[in-house]
Parts: C-alpha cells; structure tokens; sequence
C-alpha cells in the first residue's frame, strides 16, 4: 500500500499517521507539502489531524482551498480513497467531500481525552476489519468537533449507512453522536477521533491498528 | 472601494458561543437579552470602482471561502 499525507502549516498529527501507515504498511508515505500541485500515485491520500492556518476563519477553511487540495479533490471524485482525521476531516466538509460541517464544541472547551466509540458501519476499506457494533478506546483532542448537517443530509447519511462510527458518550454535542462519516461511496472517511494515536500498548490503545489493517487489506 | 461583510450562523443552528455570550451578560446583571448570536465581521478593500463588478467579486469570494453556506449566511455592504 503506497500512501501521501498531506502537510499543511499547523497539521502536527501527519508525523503520527506516517509512523502508524509505516507500521503497517512497511514503507514510509510521501509527506506532501500543501503548496505542491502534483501528487505521487499512491493508493491513499490522508488528511492529518492539526491546527492547519491555525484554524483562522474557520477549522480546515484555509486547507481546503490549498494548491495541492484540487489534485486530492480530483482524485477523491475518482474514487481514490482518502482519509481524513481530526483536522482532515474539518478539511473535507469544507471542500465538499463529505457533507456537513464541524462546529465549536456544544461545551466550548477544548476537549482532549480517550472516548469510546461505536462502530456503527465496518463495511469500508478503512473499516472491514472492525465489526459493526463493536466499541473501541480512540483518543479525541479536537475545539471544533461538533457535527452539524440539516435534517435532510442526516437522514440520508443515515439511511445510506454512512455513518462510520458514533461516540458512545457524545463529548461535542455533534448530532446523531457523529464521529465520523463516509461520503456516499465509502471511499472517502472523516472522523475527528485519532486512531493513529491508539496504536501501541505504550500508547494507552492499540484500537485504531485495525484502521490501517483494513487500508493494507484493501489496497 | 471598501466592502463590510457579515458572516452570520444560520437559523436553527446552535451557537454555543452566542449562548455562553448571554449568559455571562446574564450573569453581569444585563437582563432580558432573549438570545444572542455571534458572527464574524470582515473588511475588505478593493480595487474594482464598479459596484456590480464589486459585489459578484464579494459574492463570489464569500461562496468560495469567506462563509460556510452549509451553517452561516453572509450579508455585504459596499461602501464607496
């Protein structure tokens, strides 16, 4: 599995996913510079988790509108798969992407602790190697984590089994207790929880291994 | 020319902020605000004299970036 993280200013989770894309995958993905234009050809494009522009605006504002961003754009409507956490995934509801938008925090603190998570729908690249219903120990550290969509946009996320995982004790008044999303044909996930961070004893959670076990079994 | 816009939180979604803004007003002893709103304020300044050509420039730069139109709603002003 050949992977690019995308490195904007302020990203400071992109060191973190490429250790754990590394892990997994044996060979170390291209760290793009968000002012380039050209991508490598990799079978995956992430996102990473940050404070990109330092959220100026609004969270992932800036990033999404990034050189780089139209060739990650072109390529997610591909079907290219791409991943976006924390940050990534502020990015990815402001490009279009996924639907929605991540708002401030219903409690307005920042809220930085391990949370569990229900995997509401494993059946993704990203995913297949959790089952539904089970509950996983993700880190979350995010201001701006709080799920907004309309009515309509719910219900079809819903009833299209977009959601990927839920929090089981909502900590950001997101609707529907979203943690993350897949675009309509699962080749796009967002999630502000960081599995990258739960991938080692010594980390507190190996929980989010399996994130990238589905990627290197699928791609 | 000068241009004001206002990029204001949509109806119907919540503004934690706008909340926190009020009860601390509360709290301060101004009563009877019934809600509170926060938004954001942005002042540009042009080249383009022509008002039309001015606001679709506006139009075109709040759709693409300076408002979120899946939560905020924006409103700008042209000032000569």
């Amino acid at each position: 599995m050949k992977s690019a993280v995308i490195v904007f200013p302020g990203s400071n989770c992109d060191r973190d996913v490429a250790v754990a894309l590394e892990k997994i995958a044996g060979n170390r993905p291209h760290m793009v510079w968000h002012g380039e234009t050209d991508l490598p050809e990799v079978d995956l494009v992430v996102l990473p988790g940050g404070f990109s522009f330092g959220d100026y605006l609004r969270s992932g504002a800036m990033a999404g509108r990034s050189p780089i961003m139209k060739e990650v754009i072109t390529r997610a409507h591909k079907g290219k798969p791409t991943l976006g956490i924390c940050n990534g995934f502020q990015v990815l509801t402001e490009t279009g992407l996924l639907p929605g938008a991540l708002m401030r925090n219903a409690g307005l603190n920042f809220v930085c602790r391990d949370v569990t998570l229900k995997v509401e729908h494993a059946n993704s690249a990203f995913t297949n190697a959790y089952t539904n219903g089970d509950e996983i120990r993700i880190p979350v550290a995010h201001h701006d984590g709080n799920y907004f969509a309309d009515d309509d946009t719910l219900k079809a996320l819903e009833d299209n089994a977009q959601v990927a995982f839920r929090y089981k004790d909502n900590p950001n008044g997101s609707q529907n207790d979203i943690a993350g999303i897949y675009n309509e044909s699962r080749s796009v996930l967002g999630l502000m929880p960081h599995p990258e961070r739960a991938i080692g004893a010594e980390l507190g959670s190996t929980d989010g291994i399996k994130m990238f076990e589905s990627l290197m079994a699928s791609l | 020319m000068k241009a004001k816009v206002h990029v204001t939180l949509k109806s119907g979604v919540l503004d934690p902020q706008g909340k926190a803004i009020q009860h601390t007003l509360s709290s301060l002893g101004f009563g009877g605000v019934n809600d509170v709103r926060q938004g954001k304020f942005i002042e540009l300044d042009l080249e383009e004299t022509n008002e039309d050509a001015a606001r679709a420039a506006l139009t075109d730069m709040c759709e693409k970036l300076l408002a979120n139109t899946v939560i905020e709603n924006y409103d700008i002003e042209l000032i000569a």
